[in-house]
């Protein structure tokens, strides 16, 4: 069923670039596909696109749905459509699955076009810089010279940062969602324990295990229940789960056994994940997210790499969210201060931790509305 | 619009940088901006206010005055604005040092608590003034640093804040006496200040 303000009905886009692609590793890749969705109409000016970054887990399917009977839409459909936030009336909205990824973009779960095989972990890692040039030449492709707003939370946050400092002539607003100049010591330390559960998984295969058709899901479904814990609040956790029991312990000591409401929570979250996501591409999602540091090319002074931006600039945080704290967007907020540039900030109350920025919180989604109605196509 | 507010438009020089400290709803440096074309950014606490100061295309910054304005760098603004602010602050003092650091110049409005209707309301009565302006009972009033122009006066002479320009609001019938007597007459007192070279 479509809603009121809703995208609709939408579908999927295969982009194929054969031209060749240096990657910041240093590593080349012949050609490569992105797929991509898009939303509301190109003005003929060209200059109401918006492009959405999407974080660790997403992917192009940002909104509506591919068949009415699709029980979700897409992650970020309570922000993209008709009179929302990101209004589909207004905005030419462009969404597409990272190079790396495992939702149809060249990425390990793909073919390899020298061997034949799927690539697996030969597949090259990719760095914040390679994804925001592969969108830059899909921008080319779809002929916006500029983006009317780049927009991203957590790791497309850094994305949108990216686009901000190294193509400020092509972005005119950007917002950054829950994101933060760079990992501190703690969230890498969060994604090493993510990478060692795929790793200590007997099904990894040393990343080969497409070849003998199995997948390493009991690690990787572990992986995205540590991550998945550090998306929420102690808070919003005890509201929600608090102590609730589904059944009786029983008097033995059963490694199967989820007592608590949290346990099976965290183990129904962790193996729908396994199911959809491929191990590969969350190592090289993750590391992605640990090697960026948007002020390195810049000797690391974050206010250098600020004061080059051009476009305005909007800085959401979560007050819960001690994945990527209020402190680490005010990190930006300064920093764009001390270069003098233009920008709004706000620190959202809330429980719901790194992941509020997916949600609909009243003063969130009022003040990105009002943000984003602000912006001149 | 609010007089203290006309006047400090009138002190707004075209095209320039502003930061106005507890912006509200950002009307009046969605004013500044049409009118003297400044760059405008407000500060605020309020998330409504965040809200339609943003709708009004104003850029603003969730930030308490009270934890400290230092990720705001020295002369980084032609003008820093304080309207009716400067009583509910924990330490309108440090405020006032960052104001003209902060700003070439600063603007600061504030009621004068030495107006003859206080000084009446106390000596007459023995209680804390409650009036339109200042509708607040003693202990659940927002206001909790209120001070006089000559107190005002005496705090900038102490952290060597030089007064440029003094203005003071009264009402229409004590008009002619405020010139001489502004800390008795003046209901509100608005200041253009800045640091001693």
């Amino acid at each position: 069923m479509v809603h009121a303000g809703d995208v609709g009905l939408v579908t999927a886009a295969r982009e194929v670039f054969s031209e060749a692609l240096t990657l910041t590793s240093g590593r080349t890749l012949a050609g490569f596909e992105l797929i991509t969705e898009t939303y509301g109409q190109l003005n003929t000016q060209r200059s109401n696109a918006v492009l959405i970054c999407h974080a660790l887990s997403g992917n192009h399917h940002a909104a509506g749905r591919y068949d009415p009977s699709d029980p979700k839409p897409g992650w970020w459909d309570l922000h993209i459509g008709p009179g929302k936030a990101i209004d589909t009336n207004r905005f030419f909205v462009v969404s597409l699955n990272n190079l790396g990824g495992c939702d149809g973009s060249s990425g390990p779960n793909t073919m390899n076009p020298d061997t034949e095989q799927p690539w697996g972990p030969d597949f090259p890692q990719i760095s914040v810089s390679d994804w925001v040039t592969t969108q830059v030449m899909l921008a080319d492709r779809l002929g916006i010279d500029s983006w009317a707003a780049v927009i991203g939370g957590s790791l497309g946050g850094m994305q949108a940062l990216h686009w901000a400092v190294h193509y400020p002539e092509r972005v005119r607003n950007c917002v950054a969602l829950a994101a933060a100049p760079k990992l501190s010591a703690q969230n890498i330390a969060f994604n090493e324990i993510a990478r060692q559960a795929i790793l200590s998984d007997p099904d990894w295969l040393t990343g080969h295990y497409q070849r003998e058709t199995v997948a390493p899901t009991r690690g990787l479904s572990l992986a995205r229940m540590v991550g998945h814990l550090t998306y929420m609040s102690a808070d919003g956790m005890s509201d929600r789960f608090g102590r609730d029991t589904r059944k009786a312990p029983s008097n033995t000591i059963d490694s199967e056994e989820t007592v608590f409401q949290v346990e099976s929570y965290l183990r129904y979250q962790g193996k729908q994940f396994s199911t959809r996501f491929d191990a590969n591409t969350y190592l090289l999602m993750t590391r992605a997210l640990d090697r960026f540091d948007i002020a390195a090319d810049f000797n690391d002074s974050l206010n250098d790499a600020m004061a080059v931006t051009t476009s305005r600039m909007l800085i959401i945080a979560f007050s819960s969210d001690w994945r990527f704290s209020p402190s680490r967007s005010q990190e930006l907020v300064d920093a764009l201060l001390a270069s003098g540039r233009p920008v709004s900030y706000a620190e959202i109350e809330t429980d719901a931790g790194h992941d509020a920025f997916l949600l609909d919180e009243p003063y969130y989604t009022g003040l990105f509305t009002a943000w984003m109605q602000q912006v001149v196509i | 619009m609010r007089y203290d507010l006309t006047q400090i438009e009138s002190w707004i020089p075209e095209g320039s940088r502003v930061l106005d400290l507890g912006c509200g709803d950002g009307a009046f440096l969605s004013r500044l901006q049409e009118t003297r074309r400044v760059q405008g950014m407000g500060l605020e606490l309020d998330p409504e206010n965040l809200i339609a100061a943003t709708q009004r295309g104003v850029d603003i910054v969730q930030q308490d005055m009270d934890q400290g304005l230092s990720n705001f760098p020295e002369s980084s603004f032609e003008i820093v604005v304080l309207a009716h602010a400067l009583q509910v602050l924990h330490r309108p003092d440090k405020v006032l040092q960052d104001m003209v650091r902060i700003g070439r110049e600063a603007i600061v409005t504030f009621p004068n608590f030495g107006h003859w209707r206080c000084r009446l309301h106390l000596g007459l009565t023995g209680r804390m003034p409650v009036s339109k302006d200042l509708p607040y009972h003693w202990y659940n009033t927002p206001n909790i640093h209120f001070c006089t122009v000559k107190d005002f006066e005496a705090l900038c002479a102490d952290l060597n804040i030089e007064i440029i320009d003094r203005d003071i609001v009264s009402g229409p019938t004590t008009a002619l006496f405020k010139q001489w007597l502004p800390n008795l007459f003046g209901s509100t007192a608005i200041f253009r200040i800045k640091a001693c070279d």
